[in-house]
């Protein structure tokens, strides 16, 4: 691991992919706080894994699956009303503005 | 400049499970919105996904039936990326360990035989569905959320658009008859994207590839990447270069159109998804779903020509689909002569399903029927020109011997019957018998159209001949 | 009433002899509850009527004498859900969010006729280590107020040290249930990974998270887990093991128990007092004629590293689906769809939430998975392989639950980085999928100080066995907190 210094603009990257947004005072001290984490997680390096498996999960199970059986609870309408907004049996969002419209 | 073109084709198929990839909610095209969705599809809080055993199993008969190596473990990933149609922002997939590599598929063009290889086969769960509206907003019906798909990866094998064209067309027929999926593009069943580059002849590297959506035939697949090899040709020339984008394909006027300009590689933060147990695919457990394997295409093909006598083109015709596939050894296996139920099948039925625009098995006819009316024809009891009429009968879900005998449409074949008739027109007609003599062949004519007409069309022609051939000698 | 003087076994004996009625108990659990509240912050959600519904229902169906549970009000941690009672997580997100189902933990506590008393506070989707980041105000510490509870199950170990019930359900990812019941001086249980369903649990980090539950004694922690444990389909991570008796080994006996007691648990970070605890303990062991022996584990330093980052990555995709689309908060007047995303998310989120889901999609994402999320998984494996050596010589390993008694409110909120290290000692138990117990094992400057248990996979019954003779030869769960908290 590469010693990691995270700017502003790797902040606002990660920010876009998480679907969330800081305002720029906030940015600041959260790009601190979280340098301060990855330096601690940068204690990492110290540890040699040449060769180490990664664990992932530690369930026992393995093949544990569902027989291929239908089951529909009908839901739907239930789900549905708990939405912020429905119609016509639908959820409804509002438009994605596609970048092919602006390309 | 001589350029060749690279085309590498990705295919996603809606595998027919009873219930969903992860949800046991009901896998079922058509039905109203959101009718088949649970807190499952919906990733609603607190929920965890129930893989589905039947979804992995069809994915190793689609790994099996494309020469491809089932992997021995695997375990599923997350692929990560926010859409409406997409509940949990994340998809399960098979991102580290595909469970089939390194298969392949044989297609046909131009006469020659070409091996395309299959990098990989990967289970995962399919979206809902996002419609657009003009209105400022989109709607999304999560019916399709968690319907199992079969992603399958080609190698960068295929070198023209028509090949592109035959390893569809032979892709679906696999996949067809491994009975997974119904693999209709028109229901979105199959779906493909495309890319392409292409590079001077002689150059090792690939040249930039493009990725094309919206192809939504196997023509379309075709028309597009014929537009795309040559647009990109033409910026070649021109000195341009080509960049990583996706294009769409519009069906107005055959162009590929820019939809966006990649910038890297998107960033799905795929990692192992720990709601899951991983799986373990032991021999024994490949060698049962080998065995639940339907007979192939290739297989059956063999059989028809080999053990019916089949002709190959005709056994390719009836391998075209599983449905006709299955529906011929079914009539011969109801004791059926093969080359009369190809026949059939290709011909009548064939042109009756067009004419009615309906599936196969849509039609009234059964194996049973149609091997009821083939065996009426075969031992003589009708004549082809009856079996016309039988034929309208058994399309319409008639019993074809109850049929033939509420209708005297039996044909009169016995001796006994038609011997009197015979003797009685010949005595009428001295003159035929004198010209039969004096090798006048026409008079044969006259006297089977004498006998037909008393008999109202009714005489089996076969036996008539031989018995007239026997009485006009002896006279 | 409060909780202090009794037990499950005591309590149940008077619902079935009529001494009192379950509506009865529910009304003076529901009025103790009230006064307590105004100092504690214990619950997001009271379950008033809906609990005295219930109450009614098992008195007139009568109490069944052969159930522990029936009649008996319960608390259950806010991440758990529970089918029409608002179930929030601590975070303004789900601040109006009606679960359709229930967990099947809650579902088997229903089974069982408990009486669900009401949803316990805790730590946004139960990242933090106080119930300071919930978006309910902080609970407090029952034996002080000015002191954190721990977290995130702070709400459920507050809730049962300060007499509002006599059990609660927690979850613990990295130590949400056995800091805040070091820190409150009550027994609290992180199952094996697997043991209990996690149908139901909004989850944080998949691979880690694990429901458990507080009570004040042993017996009775033992008793509930019999009830929640056990297969469920409906989470294909669930154990198919059998189930035992967890209260069926309680004898006090436990000669010849093998326990080791790792170097790195007394190192440094840990205070004197706690250190001084744990070895008065270990001394308390042997004379009961256990054996304790210094180990090491030598990685475990490293488990808050790797956490931060396999927990966070994990959480940064459970969380996506909080998107204001399905359910929950939407924010108002967004443009477009990116618009209702982003807006969503900042202003349903709090920072310690927003801080975690940044750091798992940094430690995801291109360039960065190798360096940060494979190599935390590595040292994990270290981490594992750690205990599987020292568990092939001993039944248990013994500790401090955490490097200090409970701190002042507030005291670490501006530094992450110095918070996340409380968890030191309890991460590396996750990271095994270990079962691991806090038990009260005496006082420091007034607050309880808590002795971590850890047992090999599926072996909750050795813990349960030594806690159960420690907890009856010091008597220390007879110390009761001042109500009132202030000394």
């Amino acid at each position: 691991m590469a010693e990691t210094e995270l700017t502003q603009d790797d902040v606002k990257h990660v920010a876009q992919l998480a679907m969330l947004t800081f305002e720029e005072q906030k940015l600041e001290h959260f790009t601190t706080q979280l340098d301060d984490i990855l330096n601690l997680v940068e204690t990492l390096n110290e540890v040699d894994t040449t060769d180490v498996p990664a664990t992932f999960t530690v369930t026992e199970n393995v093949n544990v699956l569902r027989t291929d059986t239908a089951n529909n609870t009908h839901q739907g309408s239930e789900l549905l009303a708990n939405a912020p907004e429905a119609e016509n049996g639908l959820i409804k969002v509002p438009a994605i503005i596609d970048e092919s419209e602006e390309a | 400049m001589n350029f060749e073109t690279t085309i590498g084709l990705e295919v996603h198929v809606e595998m027919k499970t009873n219930s969903k990839a992860f949800s046991p909610s009901p896998v079922e095209y058509g039905a109203a919105p959101n009718a088949n969705t649970n807190v499952i599809d919906w990733g609603y809080p607190g929920v965890l996904p129930q893989a589905n055993k039947g979804a992995i199993e069809f994915g190793m008969r689609a790994a099996l039936a494309l020469h491809a190596t089932v992997a021995p473990s695997t375990h599923w990933d997350r692929k990560n990326y926010f859409y409406p149609d997409n509940p949990k922002a994340y998809q399960i997939t098979e991102n580290q360990q595909p469970i089939g590599q390194n298969g392949y598929l044989e297609i046909e063009v131009d006469g020659q035989t070409k091996r395309i290889g299959i990098r990989e086969l990967h289970v995962e769960e399919d979206a809902g569905k996002n419609t657009h509206n003009p209105n400022g907003y989109s709607y999304v019906d999560l019916n399709r959320q968690g319907t199992p798909l079969i992603e399958i990866v080609s190698e960068a094998d295929i070198t023209s658009p028509d090949e592109a064209y035959a390893y569809l067309e032979a892709l679906r027929q696999t996949i067809q008859f491994t009975g997974i999926s119904d693999v209709k593009m028109e229901e979105g069943s199959m779906r493909v994207d495309a890319n392409l580059s292409v590079r001077p002849i002689g150059q090792k590297e690939f040249g930039v590839k493009t990725e094309l959506k919206n192809l939504n035939s196997f023509n379309y697949v075709r028309k597009g990447l014929e537009f795309e090899a040559k647009r990109q040709v033409q910026v070649l020339m021109a000195g341009g270069a080509i960049q990583q984008e996706t294009r769409r394909y519009d069906e107005a006027t055959g162009t590929t159109i820019l939809m966006r300009v990649k910038e890297g590689a998107e960033d799905y933060r795929y990692f192992p998804e720990p709601d899951l147990a991983p799986l373990v695919i032991s021999d024994e457990w490949v060698k049962e779903v080998q065995a639940t394997l339907p007979e192939g295409a290739p297989a059956r093909r063999k059989r028809y020509v080999n053990e019916l006598g089949i002709e190959e083109y005709d056994a390719k015709v009836i391998t075209q689909t599983l449905e006709m596939s299955d529906f011929f050894d079914a009539t011969v296996k109801e004791g059926a002569d093969a080359k009369r139920t190809a026949n059939y099948l290709m011909g009548d039925v064939n042109a009756y399903m067009n004419d009615k625009k309906l599936e196969l098995l849509e039609t009234k006819l059964t194996p049973a029927h149609l091997a009821g009316m083939i065996k009426l024809i075969e031992d003589g009891t009708i004549s082809t020109k009856q079996a016309k009429k039988v034929f309208k009968a058994i399309m319409e879900g008639q019993e074809p011997v109850a049929y033939v005998e509420a209708n005297g449409l039996k044909q009169l074949s016995d001796p006994a019957v038609l011997q009197p008739i015979i003797n009685e027109i010949l005595d009428n007609n001295p003159q035929s018998i004198e010209d039969f003599k004096n090798g006048k062949d026409r008079a044969v004519g006259f006297l089977i159209g004498a006998i037909m007409k008393q008999t109202k069309g009714q005489a089996n022609p076969i036996v008539v001949n031989q018995l007239l051939m026997t009485s006009l000698n002896a006279r | 009433m409060n909780y202090f003087e009794t037990d499950l076994t005591q309590l149940h004996d008077q619902l079935v002899n009529k001494e009192i009625s379950s509506v009865e108990l529910t009304q003076a659990t529901l009025a103790n509850i009230k006064k307590t509240e105004t100092n504690v912050n214990a619950f997001i959600t009271v379950n008033d009527d809906a609990a005295l519904a219930q109450a009614k229902a098992v008195d007139d169906k009568g109490i069944d004498a052969t159930n522990l549970f029936s009649g008996i009000p319960i608390a259950i941690k806010d991440n758990i859900l529970t089918k029409d009672i608002l179930t929030t997580a601590g975070s303004k997100m789900l601040s109006n969010f009606k679960p359709v189902f229930d967990a099947t933990a809650t579902e088997k506590l229903y089974g069982q006729d408990a009486i669900m008393i009401g949803k316990t506070n805790m730590d946004e989707f139960a990242m933090g280590s106080t119930t300071e980041t919930s978006y309910f105000n902080a609970t407090k510490n029952a034996w002080d107020y000015t002191k954190v509870p721990g977290g995130s199950s702070g709400g459920s170990a507050s809730a049962v040290a300060s007499g509002e019930v006599l059990a609660a359900l927690g979850t613990d990812t990295g130590g949400s249930i056995r800091q805040p019941a070091a820190f409150n001086g009550i027994v609290g249980l992180k199952p094996t990974y697997g043991r209990v369903s996690r149908w139901g649990l909004i989850a944080f980090g998949s691979s880690l998270d694990q429901i458990g539950q507080f009570t004040r004694t042993v017996r009775d922690n033992a008793a509930v887990l019999n009830i929640i444990a056990g297969h469920d389909q409906r989470d294909q991570t669930s154990s198919q093991r059998e189930v035992p008796d967890y209260t069926a080994n309680l004898t006090g006996d436990i000669k010849g128990m093998k326990i080791a007691l790792p170097k790195e648990y007394l190192g440094e970070g840990i205070s004197k007092e706690v250190k001084e605890t744990i070895l008065n303990a270990a001394k308390q062991f042997e004379a009961m004629g256990a054996t304790v022996e210094e180990v090491s584990l030598p990685h475990s330093k490293y488990g808050v590293a790797a956490y931060y980052i396999i927990a966070s990555s994990e959480a940064s995709s459970n969380l996506q689906r909080f998107d204001g689309i399905r359910y929950g908060y939407r924010a108002k007047d967004a443009k477009n769809l990116n618009d209702l995303y982003v807006k969503s998310r900042t202003e349903g989120f709090g920072d310690e939430v927003k801080r975690r889901i940044m750091l798992g999609t940094f430690s995801l994402s291109a360039g960065s998975y190798d360096a940060f999320f494979k190599k935390a998984a590595q040292v994990r494996t270290l981490i594992v392989q750690d205990f599987q050596r020292v568990f092939e010589k001993y039944d248990l390993i013994m500790g401090p639950t955490t490097p200090t008694v409970a701190f002042n409110l507030g005291a670490k909120v501006e530094d992450p980085a110095e918070m996340y290290m409380n968890d030191v000692l309890t991460i590396p138990v996750n990271f095994a999928g270990l079962p691991g117990m806090s038990i009260n094992a005496g006082f420091s400057e007034g607050l309880p100080v808590g002795m971590h248990l850890i047992a090999k996979h599926f072996d909750e019954a050795s813990i349960y066995k030594a806690a159960y003779a420690f907890e009856q030869a010091t008597q220390l769960f007879k110390q009761i907190p001042q109500v009132g908290g202030q000394k």
